[in-house]
């Protein structure tokens, strides 16, 4: 698929009107380039001008400071800042709520600021500028639950725009006991998605598995590369792979307009 | 000898009021033990959480039962406080039911009490059929043995106490009222108290006078000790709810405070201008930085403050992920052992003029890296918490220590962070390959 780069925009004298942070799930992890795949191919069909940093893109060090790792976290913002001022970046958007977090929430003081998009805020836009049309015959009346992911939910208040691209798509949407802000964290946070849980009597992932399979859903949809690991990982311990699909939001929507 | 009474009242009134502000002395002495944070900006916003939040136990009803009967409580401790102002400057003027005058508002007032008497002796009840018939789980968590679980049922007893002590007190007086007592005015409307006073019809009012009496002294020196209580009591929160939702965080819970000293390191080291053999400056009062925190003098005031402030109402701990797994992590533990710690360090000052190292801190001690480690930094403790006490900045704060001071990370942690040191992404992955994605499929 065309993917420009940063560099090749500059090559070129161009500026595009975003750029898309990949993250490193997104763009290593076998999963969630599938969702990396579905998102550039919506920003293809609403003709968003967009590029990528590429090989020059880093971890934004978030899990490192979440794991308590100060001066990593800070020595990989500040080179990512460095390479985005010097592209004179203006808005980043992207499909991992933890880049999301940290680039617009804690960059500012390291000397980054930027307009950041959450990918289901920045499709919500372009659905209000009439960019994107959804449609809604393929998931007509499919039932779908949303698990909302910690870093965009809770942690920064976006309940809506994941639940409205939803409820667009002609799904008939049922909501979990524990939902918005009182929604239970998938397991993933806080580096915990890199190391193994200590002793309990059970694993996160499969509690917030059972909330969902409560409300007996089609798809249970997601918005977060870990968050969608985690579920899938728990609709396998359930036995509900055959039912129930775990699916990116911009993957539903990939699928409902056949892109 | 008419004025015993009196003296006997004044006195304890100073006493009692005398222990209770050095003991608010004490506390302030220990918050003040921690890091200095600026949290004066945004005053308007401050002042709005307080009365929503403080006052008007907005993050309370959010579980409606346990919110409004702790509303009614609240009310009505409170309002029968009006009752108290009473009640003292009788015991010092030797006067009885000294705002009679007031008549039909006088009426209005001890009728309105009995009410809320009567209601919180109700909700109380309810409070203790939850906790120990009904037996939420939350009350039942490990940490809510021995003190914290007789804690939470000593306060009960000391309402009930209190309020059918101001009840049967009036029901006296009803009595009296009726014999023509001399001193014992007719005033008051007495609801409640009306259909207890015929189960006294008849007794002398020699004895009635000396039961009433009884129960009224027997009252306001159990408000006395309540008073007193306070400071060794998850209660503390009835007063410290209102500066600690003043001073709590207003940013987004999603942001996390960036270490200033780490900045500068850091700007030095990518700096290509910095002179790398360049010796720091020499100053020798200069404190060596410590990242993150391992004992309580380590943590902010606010932090502090958090601790003194928890209620062990356990509502962080009923929706924390890693609790809900049987993980030995509970973010209201995490609160009660800064506290314990932070009270340990207090006893210790007392006694030597000074803190004196007693081979202890907050970390290991009191919360273990276990505990530390199972977090995942959800913040539904801090969304959950009904007066904004935030237990994840010090589960944060204690991370770092670990991390920075200690280099004490688990090991596959330590394997993620040597892997975005070395190639840019938390796992093996050349960097070289960052965009393949875009041509696989
Ligand atoms: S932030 Fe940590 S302590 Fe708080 S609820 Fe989540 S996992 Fe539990
Ligand atoms: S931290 Fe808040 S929610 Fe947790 S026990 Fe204390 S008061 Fe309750």
């Amino acid at each position: 698929m065309i993917v420009p780069t940063m560099a090749e925009m500059m090559a070129q004298g161009k500026q595009p009107e975003i750029l898309f942070w990949v993250g490193a799930a997104g763009s290593y992890d076998d999963r969630a380039k599938k969702i990396t795949r579905a998102f550039v191919k919506i920003l293809h069909a609403a003709k968003v001008d967009f590029a990528v940093l590429g090989t020059e893109e880093t971890s934004t060090g978030d899990v490192a400071k979440r794991a308590g790792n100060e001066m990593l976290f800070q020595m990989q913002a500040m080179m990512n800042i460095e390479v985005l001022n010097s592209y004179e970046i203006k808005t980043i958007v992207t499909a991992d709520p933890h880049s999301f977090n940290t680039l617009k929430n804690e960059y500012p003081e390291l000397g980054g600021n930027y307009k950041v998009y959450h990918h289901t805020q920045y499709i919500s836009k372009l659905i209000k500028e009439g960019r994107l049309t959804l449609s809604s015959k393929k998931l007509n009346n499919k039932n779908v639950t949303f698990h909302d992911p910690c870093y965009l939910g809770r942690a920064n208040g976006e309940f809506e725009s994941p639940r409205d691209i939803i409820k667009k798509l002609g799904t008939k949407y049922t909501e979990m006991k524990r939902s918005k802000s009182t929604a239970l964290c998938c397991g993933a946070g806080g580096a915990q998605m890199f190391k193994d849980a200590e002793k309990g009597n059970k694993e996160i992932n499969v509690l917030r598995t059972e909330d969902a399979i409560e409300v007996n859903p089609e798809i249970i949809a997601t918005a977060c590369p870990y968050c969608n690991t985690m579920m899938t990982d728990g609709v396998k311990v359930k036995e509900k792979e055959k039912t129930i699909q775990v699916l990116d939001i911009a993957e539903l929507i990939a699928n409902a307009n056949e892109l | 000898m008419q004025y015993i009474p009196n003296i006997l009242f004044a006195i304890l009134l100073i006493v009692g009021a005398g222990f209770f502000i050095k003991n608010i002395k004490k506390i302030i002495r220990n918050i003040k033990l921690g890091k200095s944070i600026d949290r004066t900006d945004n005053k308007s916003e401050r002042w709005r959480n307080m009365i929503n939040i403080a006052l008007g136990q907005s993050k309370m009803v959010r579980r409606p039962v346990a919110g409004i009967l702790h509303i009614i409580v609240y009310v009505g401790f409170i309002i029968i406080n009006i009752e108290v102002i009473e009640i003292i400057l009788d015991g010092l003027l030797g006067t009885h039911r000294l705002f009679a005058p007031l008549g039909g508002f006088y009426s209005f007032l001890i009728g309105s009490f009995e009410i809320l008497a009567f209601l919180v002796l109700v909700s109380v009840t309810i409070f203790w059929i939850r906790r120990m018939v009904v037996r939420i789980p939350r009350f039942w968590n490990k940490e809510m043995k021995g003190f914290p679980k007789n804690d939470a049922l000593y306060i009960l007893y000391f309402e009930m106490i209190l309020m059918s002590l101001f009840l049967l007190m009036n029901a006296f007086d009803i009595n009296l009222q009726n014999l023509e007592s001399p001193h014992y005015i007719k005033a008051g409307a007495f609801p409640i108290s009306q259909f207890i006073a015929p189960l006294f019809a008849g007794i002398a009012e020699g004895s009635l006078i000396i039961f009433e009496r009884t129960a009224w002294w027997i009252h306001i020196i159990g408000i006395f000790i309540f008073l007193n209580y306070l400071y060794y009591s998850k209660h503390l929160h009835i007063l410290l709810a209102f500066p600690n939702t003043f001073y709590a965080n207003l940013e987004l819970k999603g942001k996390f405070k960036n270490n200033s000293t780490v900045t500068e390191e850091v700007k030095l080291m990518l700096d290509p201008d910095a002179d790398p053999y360049a010796m720091p400056e020499e100053n020798p009062d200069a404190e060596i930085e410590k990242f993150g925190a391992s004992d309580v003098a380590d943590l902010n005031w606010v932090q502090l403050m958090n601790a003194y402030t928890c209620t062990e109402c356990g509502r962080c701990t009923s929706v924390c992920p890693a609790n809900l797994t049987g993980k030995e992590l509970s973010p209201r533990n995490i609160m009660m052992k800064t506290r314990d710690r932070l009270e340990e360090v207090g006893k210790n000052i007392d006694k030597n003029g000074e803190f004196k190292d007693d081979n202890k801190q907050l970390l290991n001690d009191y919360i273990t890296p276990e505990e530390l480690w199972a977090c995942t930094t959800c913040n539904a403790c801090v969304e959950e918490c009904p007066i904004n006490i935030d237990p994840l900045s010090i589960i944060m704060d204690m991370r770092q220590f670990l991390v920075m001071e200690q280099s004490a990370a688990p090991q596959e942690l330590n394997m993620m962070m040597t892997n975005i040191e070395n190639n840019g992404a938390p796992w093996q992955y050349n960097q070289m390959d960052r965009l393949n994605w875009k041509d696989e499929e």
